[in-house]
């Protein structure tokens, strides 16, 4: 029989009792490590960036054109383009991807057409963005007609962001406990009610997220665009908010900042880094936007 | 008894979820504001029943039903309203589910989807739900707080007032107090006492002596069999006509 221990000898400090406080001292340490070795980097980018780009940027490189052969000046028609390629995209893909994900994970029953349907959303989400433009040049540019345009490039981001968009908001959907829509429907709540009253308002944020993940992508991709409608050089009205029309070609960020420091010789330093900044800065402005909208939501919900 | 005045008719009720058949062809009556008691081990096939008697288990994909299941003399599966039948019938699930809406929305949220807009008539509904349930005194003071915040008894208790705000004819109750305290537990019951006056009751219980101090007929299930159906006195009592049932009140198995 084993003797019971008295008190005073559960309080000493034993040799399994210290390597488990080392080993959790040591899993602390890692994980804090881990934390920082993901911030440190993009303190460090978005600080080089800033450093770098400083003699270049004002107001005016916003909303100044190209000058001398896209050496001085500004960059307004590609910031434009981009806002342009970047909110078309989102009106088409967004609305679409969300309602197919809400048929997909509310209404379909579990049988062959609906696991491909699956299987070929996730595929998708993989393709590489180039076999998209290749896709989008095939598809809108040539058969349909629309040309190299700002909304064919529109169109082939939406098909790029589609289906990841789809497949995040079905994961947001999928998180609202299936207790919640069996209380809904017990009261005789049709599924649509229970959907707008109780699906949607708890998985908005995460809805939101994966949509505003995919804007930073569309944001940044230039392969897509470049194929279908995206040119070196547009001339445009300095500041003109309406420069673009749906058919006409247009510049665009990511491209602009490929072309300065790749094809044009003697570009000051400082010029495709404030390019560079501004792009950050049309990601960080539609999050932040997002950010509003969901908490607007958040405290109006009215549903 | 007479067939005619059955509150719900249940003829010959056989469920499967794909190749498992879990009620093996059941058939009862459930008169009109009583308390109908339905005991048995789990896997019995009790909540397939309440899921079949309000038909949401027609969200099940893999589900079949046969047999007919009437209310009022009439056949719940040919009613055009699904929802409208669904409101006639309401359900409290074994664990407290608040919905993710404030207090007052909890309970509301029905009567709204039903097209109940005007103010007044809510917020007479509301409080006279939530006094139903016995609820009304602990949170009259925040109804806007979230009911997701209540403790579990009370949460168990916005579940019922839920279940109410649709004014239903038939209340189902599914194991209503696996998750909460004893206290909690007699005050439910209590209310369920003076809710028999206005509506039935089919109160399935894991709680043997629940149905016996509530119900005024128990059935008796047994792996999807009906294996009794009886007066509660004479279930309890030690006289039931099956020795499975006296063996099962008794504690000797379940």
């Amino acid at each position: 029989m084993i003797e019971p221990k008295n008190n005073a000898s559960r309080f000493t400090e034993t040799a399994i009792g210290r390597k488990k406080q080392f080993t959790e001292r040591i899993a602390k340490f890692v994980f804090l490590l881990m934390t920082l070795a993901m911030v440190v980097p993009l303190l460090l980018i978005v600080g080089f960036l800033l450093y770098k780009a400083w003699p270049a940027l004002s107001i005016d490189f916003v909303f100044e054109l190209p000058k001398n052969g896209m050496r001085e000046g500004g960059i307004w028609p590609a910031f434009l383009g981009t806002l342009y390629l970047v909110l078309i995209s989102l009106v088409i893909a967004a609305p679409i991807g969300v309602m197919a994900a809400i048929y997909l994970n509310e209404y379909a029953k579990e049988n062959w057409f609906t696991r491909i349907i699956n299987l070929a959303v996730i595929n998708l989400a993989g393709v590489p963005s180039i076999v998209h433009a290749l896709f989008g040049l095939g598809a809108f540019v040539l058969f349909a007609g629309l040309g190299r345009s700002v909304l064919a490039a529109s169109l082939t981001l939406a098909v790029m962001t589609l289906p990841v968009i789809i497949a995040s908001t079905k994961e947001a959907l999928s998180a609202v406990p299936m207790s919640f829509r069996q209380a809904s429907w017990n009261m005789g709540v049709s599924r649509w009610q229970t959907i707008r009253g109780i699906v949607m308002p708890n998985s908005v944020s995460g809805i939101l997220t994966g949509i505003i993940l995919q804007v930073s992508r569309a944001a940044g991709e230039t392969a897509p665009i470049m194929f279908t409608g995206v040119v070196f050089y547009k001339a445009v009205d300095k500041g003109d908010l309406l420069a673009y029309g749906l058919l006409d070609q247009c510049m665009a960020l990511a491209m602009h900042l490929y072309t300065i420091s790749t094809q044009v010789p003697g570009v000051p330093d400082a010029v495709p880094f404030a390019t560079a900044v501004i792009l950050l800065g049309v990601v960080l402005l539609v999050n932040a936007l997002s950010i509003v909208l969901r908490i607007y939501i958040r405290t109006h919900r009215k549903w | 008894m007479v067939a005619q005045t059955a509150k719900l008719n249940i003829e010959d009720l056989k469920v499967s979820y794909g190749d498992k058949q879990v009620i093996h062809g059941i058939s009862f009556d459930i008169q009109p504001n009583e308390i109908f008691g339905v005991i048995g081990p789990s896997q019995s096939g009790k909540t397939s029943m309440l899921r079949v008697i309000n038909r949401t288990i027609e969200f099940t994909a893999n589900a079949r039903v046969e047999g007919t299941v009437k209310m009022d003399g009439q056949n719940a599966y040919h009613v055009k309203d699904v929802y409208e039948y669904r409101r006639r019938i309401g359900m409290v699930a074994p664990l407290p589910v608040g919905l993710p809406l404030t207090i007052y929305d909890n309970v509301a949220f029905a009567p709204r989807s039903f097209g109940m807009k005007e103010k007044s008539e809510l917020d007479e509904l509301v409080t006279r739900c939530l006094e139903q349930a016995a609820l009304w005194d602990e949170v009259k003071d925040r109804l806007n707080t979230l009911g997701t915040m209540l403790s579990g008894g009370q949460q168990q208790r916005l579940t019922i007032a839920r279940a109410l705000s649709h004014q239903p004819e038939v209340l189902c109750l599914d194991e209503f107090s696996i998750a909460i305290d004893p206290v909690t537990t007699m005050k439910i019951e209590d209310v369920l006492k003076e809710l028999r006056n206005e509506m039935t009751i089919i109160l399935v219980t894991n709680l043997v002596q629940q149905a016996r101090r509530l119900a005024d007929r128990t059935m008796f299930l047994l792996n999807g069999n009906l294996i009794e159906i009886g007066e509660t006195e004479k279930m309890f009592s030690g006289n039931a006509e099956e020795t499975m049932t006296n063996e099962f009140v008794s504690g000797a198995f379940g």
